[in-house]
């Protein structure tokens, strides 16, 4: 007797509970409706936790908003969501001891449209998760700055008040860095870098699925701070302005916390995924340049991300727990949080375009059906600028007021990232020279990312040289300058990667004629709305201002009508995605005629990638060697050893 | 490269560089100079355009010429030579830049070390930076050198800044010519920073530290005086002006106002 039940007992500890059933399927399987109840939940535990001590502690109020927003909805709420949809299942069944449900990949792949709003552990799906999710924010974004030209484009501030002012560029520029540029790269990134190593997946699919679910949690916050005026201090968020800000500046400080945690989990499963999981044959000499230029920007994420997430912990634990980390009165130090938060953003903005080196490199190679000119040398100025942008961030303070020595040191190593950054470009253009230009439309992006970096380039040059930006700082200049790099740079190169991959990603063909047209315009826009901002700056216009000089007036309308086209060329994009998607003609596997592995699968690929493991065999740029392959598959082997003259 | 094309490529970095020219100097760049700092970081200024437009006509030539020349014909699906590189031409685009950018930090830095030397003559003056107005402080003539830690703004507990009375206070910067001025910046509140752009100059004023800046002003003059760091709503409108008189009116303004 006893023995049976002792035995069954034991079947019961190894087999997997079964799904639930009838009602409390719905309740309590992984989903949207338990994220919702989670969701709630949590927010009664963080509310419990922080009435309870004050309750305890005797404190008034003890009903107090401010601790119970921080604490409930923008800690412990996400996390209730995070369980709710499922994101811990896996991890928290093995942490107790219960038997983990054997992998039936049911997590993987997208076979329905809903597959996209689940947990998904398919890198693919997760991919474009990131990219649609990304393109959202930037979209929402743009508004900001559509809002913010309408308010400059006369000289009186007459179109919405001065917090609301602050406000849209603050979250403007937070959503387009920790809610477009960055993780839009590690959206691209996530979807083509196992293809282009060989790999099946990323090194730790549930936890790729994760950092994906933070960025939403990221994002609905920052848009959130408008709802309780609000985060006015600049996406820099310098104290002491910020911990005088009303208390909306809390939900950036947050929201940068799980923006980083993200960055950092999808950085460590880039680098793990390209150490451990590269097919056979795959040197790190073999590797394609975006696998390159991910891996040093991993590098610098996992480096330099804590710093970011200490300063604003740093700000908010002023703001609301009375600390005096920035306090002078206290002998806190306001200075001190422009080193550290800059320790992170500088590095950030080589986060926010090294991934796009990788993408142009790429384009560039195979669109002019050319090897990558300087191959090793391109990789090796990726390593240069990853040591180097760990010693230039206190060239964002030279009139801070620090120590006046160290701007000396910070110039030099400042204006060295040029030479690194100029091998790239004098590269790219030799690897066009004597090439077959196929002027498609990611190949437009990527050479007009070049003549926008070009332009971006040397206005940094202007700044990283001391006394110029001692005049020149906190101007439009600067505005121009950021543009140039990251609208002209960052987000040319997220329009050539998409373009390039989306046959891959969707199947189906993108309208080329509408692409072309999204590009002529866009490229065109963006010079009229940014170029006259280097004069207006140098002239004496500073920024982060809602009512200026009215000498300025003319530019300034001159820009806002240009900003409002450049807003308007996105719908082209945001159209032709969408009908593209839908109703495109079906891609070939291979429509660019490219050598790196994932043109050498169907499209979209195989659900696990690749059916047999590709054996590399060569460099991913050959073209116009005769013969050459980068890699090999079982079937093409007897091809390979007759010698013939392939061309992939 | 053969010889026709080389010819080519030059004439298009001439004609883009004569064209980046005319951008440089027929927009009316920089605003007037009006300090003596102003002449060495217009100096720079012009120094790293002269070195600017040379890249940019070279980068942008040989992209032109590459761009027009190299398309792929209509229906022409070969691939172009497998040249993968060439040590002798990616040594020559590290080497040339590398000079470049020497140079360029050698005359940055010498620069920044004149303006940043504080002259033996210098005029003292204490600029208070607090939302949303500019306050500028005269301690009495020779207060500086014989009194030890004499400063008019001074610090009292809790961020309250008391103005010393002996000391002429203004709203507006007013500073003598061709006298070089020592402007001492702190702040009451948040982070501000102090402009103007006729003098070229700008050093954030930061709460509890006194940061330092020289102007000597060259011209007579009425400049706008800027606030450049985000110091919260009314930070748009922190501007009030800068005013270069004579030594003589200088002298009488400061006294006016001592008489009471």
């Amino acid at each position: 007797m006893t023995v049976t039940v002792d035995e069954h007992g034991a079947h019961e500890v190894h087999a997997p509970k079964p799904p639930p059933t009838g009602w409390r399927r719905y309740l309590l399987a992984p989903g949207w409706i338990r994220a919702a109840w989670m969701t709630a939940l949590f927010f009664g535990i963080g509310f419990g936790i922080v009435v309870g001590i004050r309750a305890l502690a005797g404190w008034d109020p003890v009903i107090y908003w401010d601790a119970i927003i921080v604490v409930a909805a923008l800690t412990a709420a996400p996390i209730g969501f995070l369980a709710g949809l499922g994101a811990f299942d896996y991890w928290l069944a093995w942490a107790f001891g219960q038997p983990t449900r054997p992998e039936d990949h049911s997590g993987h792949g997208a076979r329905r449209w809903t597959d996209y709003f689940r947990i998904n552990t398919d890198h693919k799906v997760i991919g474009i998760q990131y990219v649609t999710t990304t393109i959202f924010f930037f979209l929402a974004g743009g508004m900001m700055a559509m809002l913010v030209r309408a308010e400059l484009a006369r000289p009186e501030a007459d179109f919405v008040d001065p917090q609301t002012y602050n406000e849209l560029f603050s979250v403007h520029a937070s959503l387009m860095i920790f809610l477009f540029v960055i993780p839009a790269f590690a959206g691209l990134a996530n979807y083509v870098l196992p293809l282009m190593i060989g790999a099946p997946d990323m090194a730790f699919p549930k936890l790729n699925a994760l950092s994906y679910w933070l960025l939403p949690i990221a994002g609905i916050m920052m848009l959130a701070s408008f709802f309780f005026p609000g985060f006015g201090a600049g996406w820099t968020n310098y104290t002491p302005l910020s911990v005088e800000q009303p208390f909306g500046n809390v939900f950036f400080s947050m929201a940068v916390q799980w923006a980083g945690a993200s960055s950092i989990m999808t950085a460590l499963n880039f680098l793990v995924t390209i150490i451990t999981m590269r097919a056979p044959g795959m040197t790190f000499w073999r590797m394609p340049l975006l696998v390159w230029a991910n891996f040093t920007t991993s590098l610098l994420v996992v480096i330099a991300t804590p710093f970011i997430a200490g300063s604003q912990f740093f700000v908010m634990f002023d703001k609301i727990m009375h600390t005096n980390f920035f306090d002078i009165a206290e002998g806190g130090y306001p200075l001190g949080y422009q080193h550290i938060f800059w320790f992170y953003s500088h590095p950030a903005v080589y986060i926010m375009i090294l991934p796009g080196f990788g993408i142009v490199s790429e384009v560039i190679s195979t669109m002019s059906r050319k090897p990558i000119f300087g191959y090793r040398l391109m990789a090796l100025s990726l390593v240069a600028i990853l040591i180097l942008g760990f010693s230039v961030w206190a060239h964002h303070m030279f009139v801070a007021g620090m120590a006046t020595w160290l701007r000396i040191p910070m110039m030099i190593t400042t204006l060295l990232i040029a030479v690194p950054t100029g091998i790239k470009v004098f590269s790219w253009l030799a690897t066009t020279w004597e090439g077959k230009i196929n002027f498609s439309t990611p190949m437009l992006w990527a050479l007009g990312f070049v003549s926008q970096f070009v332009i971006g380039g040397l206005s940094g040059i202007y700044l990283g040289a001391v006394p110029i930006d001692i005049h020149a700082s906190d101007t439009y200049f600067i505005v121009a300058h950021i543009h140039y790099v990251l609208l002209g740079g960052s987000l040319f190169t997220i329009f050539a990667g998409i373009y390039y991959w989306f046959p891959k990603m969707t199947g189906r063909l993108y309208d080329e004629r509408l692409g072309k047209l999204h590009f002529w315009l866009t490229f065109l826009a963006v010079n009229a709305t940014f170029f006259p901002m280097h004069i207006i700056g140098i002239q004496g216009m500073p920024r982060r201002v809602y009512t200026y000089d009215p000498a300025f007036g003319n530019w300034n309308m001159f820009i806002s009508i240009s900003a409002f086209v450049l807003g308007a060329s996105f719908l082209i994009f945001v159209y032709n995605m969408i009908v593209s998607w839908a109703r495109g003609p079906r891609s070939p596997a291979n429509p660019w005629r490219g050598m790196t592995l994932e043109w050498q699968v169907s499209s979209p690929p195989p659900l696990f990638n690749f059916d047999e493991i590709p054996q590399v065999v060569g460099n991913p740029y050959e073209y116009g060697v005769p013969g050459a392959r980068h890699a090999v598959f079982n079937g093409d082997r007897e091809m390979v050893e007759e010698e013939e003259p392939v061309r992939a | 490269m053969r010889a026709g094309s080389l010819i080519r490529v030059l004439l298009v970095a001439l004609l883009l560089a004569a064209a980046a020219t005319a951008v440089a100097i027929f927009i009316p760049w920089l605003p007037d100079q009006a300090s003596k700092e102003g002449e060495r970081i217009d100096f720079v200024f012009w120094f790293v355009t002269a070195v600017c437009i040379g890249i940019f006509s070279v980068v942008a030539s040989l992209s032109v010429y590459s761009l027009i020349k190299f398309r792929a014909k209509p229906d022409d699906d070969t691939d172009g030579p497998p040249v993968h590189g060439h040590t002798g031409i990616e040594i020559t685009w590290t080497v040339i830049p590398l000079i470049l950018v020497i140079a360029m930090i050698v005359v940055s830095s010498v620069a920044l070390a004149q303006n940043d030397r504080e002259p033996s003559n210098a005029m003292r003056v204490e600029v208070l930076g607090q939302q949303f107005a500019w306050l500028v402080a005269y301690p009495p003539p020779g207060a500086a050198e014989d009194m030890d830690g004499f400063i008019c703004f001074n610090r009292e507990g809790e961020g309250l800044i008391q103005v010393n009375e002996r000391c002429k206070a203004s709203p507006n910067l007013v500073l003598p010519l061709d006298r070089p001025a020592r402007l001492h910046l702190t702040a009451r509140d948040v982070i501000h920073s102090f402009w103007v752009p006729e003098f070229r100059q700008k050093q954030d004023a930061v709460p509890g530290l006194t940061t330092e800046i020289t102007v000597t002003p060259t011209k007579v003059g009425n400049y706008p005086f800027i606030c450049t760091e985000l110091c919260g709503l009314g930070h748009a409108l922190m501007r009030t002006r800068a005013i270069v008189m004579t030594q003589s009116e200088f002298d009488s303004w400061r006294r006016r106002g001592e008489a009471r």
